[in-house]
């Protein structure tokens, strides 16, 4: 919005119109992208099979299911006597979810604090950053099975097996948000804390009052990073820990039987990416709600 | 001006220098200033004159090189933790993230008063500075001529007995300018706070003003002072009256004298 007068003026219900309107264009945008991208995976099926195209690589049924074919997926058992697909999916999607949201909450906590550390002492900031960074370079699958040996005899018996892919999903989230709430921190007007000084503010005031508040877009576009980095932690953690309860063990177990069944890891790739999705979402819904900026600023 | 003993000043600046060691420069050079209770004194001169470091001086936002500066007869340092100032700078410098009203309470936060207090003030206020039916806007929606008069509201919001204002009317347009400078003085003569106001414009010095000190740069000292007779309360008319005029040529003619060295295009920022 351009025009701040007419900001002012709108009244309220025009502009809630203005933004269901908007709303429902944008679905309707997502919507047809979808269909666009179903349509091209088809055509592409088709001209590599019909042409016989063998590069980048071969197509078929196997390669390349089709969609039809992954959608009926989620109606059939996957094996003999159990419920559809889609039911056992749902039941290890709601268990990745809670590893995931578990690891994301920790991770952006201990995000966000060690960046309010490492802000308030430049010479910690020197020492530890490097550190920081170089965890991230450690692949999770190497220091995966270590957590879990580490983790999970400390842990009570509700969190056994969970909790340790929990911490391994904080093991990624953390690190975005560190950064990202760091640059925030000190992106403070510098006549802002002029101003603060004028009232003698203290170190805790300035930080509480300026600049975790001018923090914030910086913690979320973190946030948005993170939603979707715990759920990969989570999948990826499953995977040394064995544990068949989530999404992670629904992937290696299909893996197996790609040959013979590509279409039910496809269904599993797409309720797992439906996860991250969500929380995506629910971090960017959770934004619009908490960050007050000029309409320009906000991305 | 006061003798310091029947009226305590406001603000005392005795022999402030300030030299900044990068470059060598003497932004300031033994000034000796005097804010009388309830005066309005502007500081007028050319870029690189020190004005605008002498008020952050008084707000002990810099530390002088020589010389004392007292604010209600304390060190500037316990006058600043005591709140003991309110200051506008030339941008508004609202935090977004804060309604209007929320803006204004924010040193009412950081001095602890209670909610209920806080709210009080704020409607007074906003009141003041005629902005009620917009306490719950966020700054962006706001003209930059009122953002301005919302940074004035939250200087003036604890009640400090001194307001300094560093070109808080540079940003805005002439005619916008104008007006705000009508709200300042009638805001100035229902609190009768003393003001120190740094500005760039003659007229706007003048129509303000009890006392113009007009200051020359290098090194930064105070070229004289002009004291300004002009009749309250101030109104369009004073601005077309001669003696308006008179005061406006005085103070040309003081900083023309002294700044018969300047370059030229330094000069043509004075108007």
């Amino acid at each position: 919005m351009s025009n701040a007068a007419a900001v002012v003026r709108s009244p309220p219900a025009r502009r809630r119109r203005a933004s269901v309107v908007g709303g429902l264009a944008r679905a309707g945008l997502v919507a047809l992208v979808a269909a666009a991208l179903v349509g091209f995976w088809e055509l592409y099926h088709w001209v590599w099979v019909s042409t016989g195209w063998t590069w980048p690589f071969v197509v078929n049924d196997t390669s390349m299911p089709h969609v039809w074919t992954i959608y009926h997926a989620f109606g059939q058992p996957a094996q003999v006597n159990q419920p559809a697909l889609i039911n056992v999916l749902l039941h290890k999607t709601a268990f990745t979810a809670k590893e995931a949201a578990a690891g994301f909450g920790l991770g952006a906590l201990i995000g966000f604090a060690l960046a309010v550390v490492l802000a308030q002492v430049r010479l910690l900031q020197r020492g530890f950053l490097p550190y920081i960074v170089g965890s991230q370079t450690v692949p999770i699958l190497a220091i995966a099975p270590m957590v879990v040996l580490w983790v999970n005899p400390r842990l009570p018996g509700s969190l056994q097996g969970w909790g340790a892919v929990a911490v391994i999903a904080t093991y990624l989230t953390f690190f975005p948000v560190t950064i990202n709430t760091l640059r925030g921190l000190q992106s403070a007007d510098p006549r802002a804390l002029e101003l603060m000084r004028t009232y003698a503010a203290s170190r805790w005031a300035v930080l509480w009052k300026l600049r975790v508040p001018a923090s914030l877009p910086y913690l979320f576009s973190a946030l948005r990073l993170a939603a979707t980095a715990s759920v990969v932690g989570a999948i990826i953690g499953e995977l040394p820990t064995g544990l068949q309860d989530g999404l992670g063990g629904a992937i290696i177990n299909f893996n197996q039987y790609y040959s013979i069944e590509p279409q039910e890891l496809w269904a599993t790739n797409v309720i797992a990416a439906a996860l991250g999705i969500a929380f995506f979402v629910i971090v960017v819904l959770a934004e619009k709600a908490i960050v007050r900026r000029a309409p320009e600023e906000t991305a | 001006m006061s003798d310091g003993t029947a009226t305590p000043a406001v603000v005392r600046v005795e022999g402030v220098t300030k030299t900044f060691p990068r470059g060598n420069v003497t932004a300031l050079e033994n000034i000796e200033l005097e804010v009388a209770p309830r005066e309005f004194v502007s500081l007028i001169g050319p870029s690189g004159c020190g004005k605008s470091t002498l008020l952050r001086v008084i707000g002990d936002l810099i530390e002088p090189t020589a010389g004392t500066v007292r604010v209600n007869g304390k060190s500037a340092r316990q006058a600043r933790r005591d709140g003991g100032y309110g200051i506008v700078f030339q941008e508004a410098v609202l935090y977004d993230w804060r309604s209007i009203a929320k803006n204004i309470a924010l040193p009412l936060e950081m001095l602890g008063w209670s909610r209920r207090r806080r709210r009080e003030r704020v409607a007074e206020m906003l009141e003041l500075v005629e902005l009620t039916s917009f306490a719950d806007h966020h700054p962006w929606q706001l003209s930059g001529g009122m953002q301005q008069r919302v940074a004035i509201a939250r200087a003036l919001s604890f009640e400090p007995s001194l307001l300094l204002m560093d070109e808080p009317f540079g940003a805005l347009d002439e005619m916008t300018r104008e007006r705000l400078n009508l709200e300042l003085l009638s805001i100035w003569e229902q609190t009768g706070n003393s003001v120190v106001f740094v500005t760039h414009s003659i007229s706007e010095a003048v129509f303000l003003s009890s006392r113009v000190v007009v200051m020359s740069p290098r090194p930064g000292r105070i070229a004289g002072f002009v004291e300004i007779d002009l009749p309250h309360p101030r109104t369009v008319e004073t601005r077309e009256a001669p003696r308006f005029f008179e005061l406006v040529t005085e103070v040309r003619e003081l900083l023309r004298r002294r700044g018969e060295h300047l370059l030229p295009e330094e000069e043509a920022v004075l108007e």
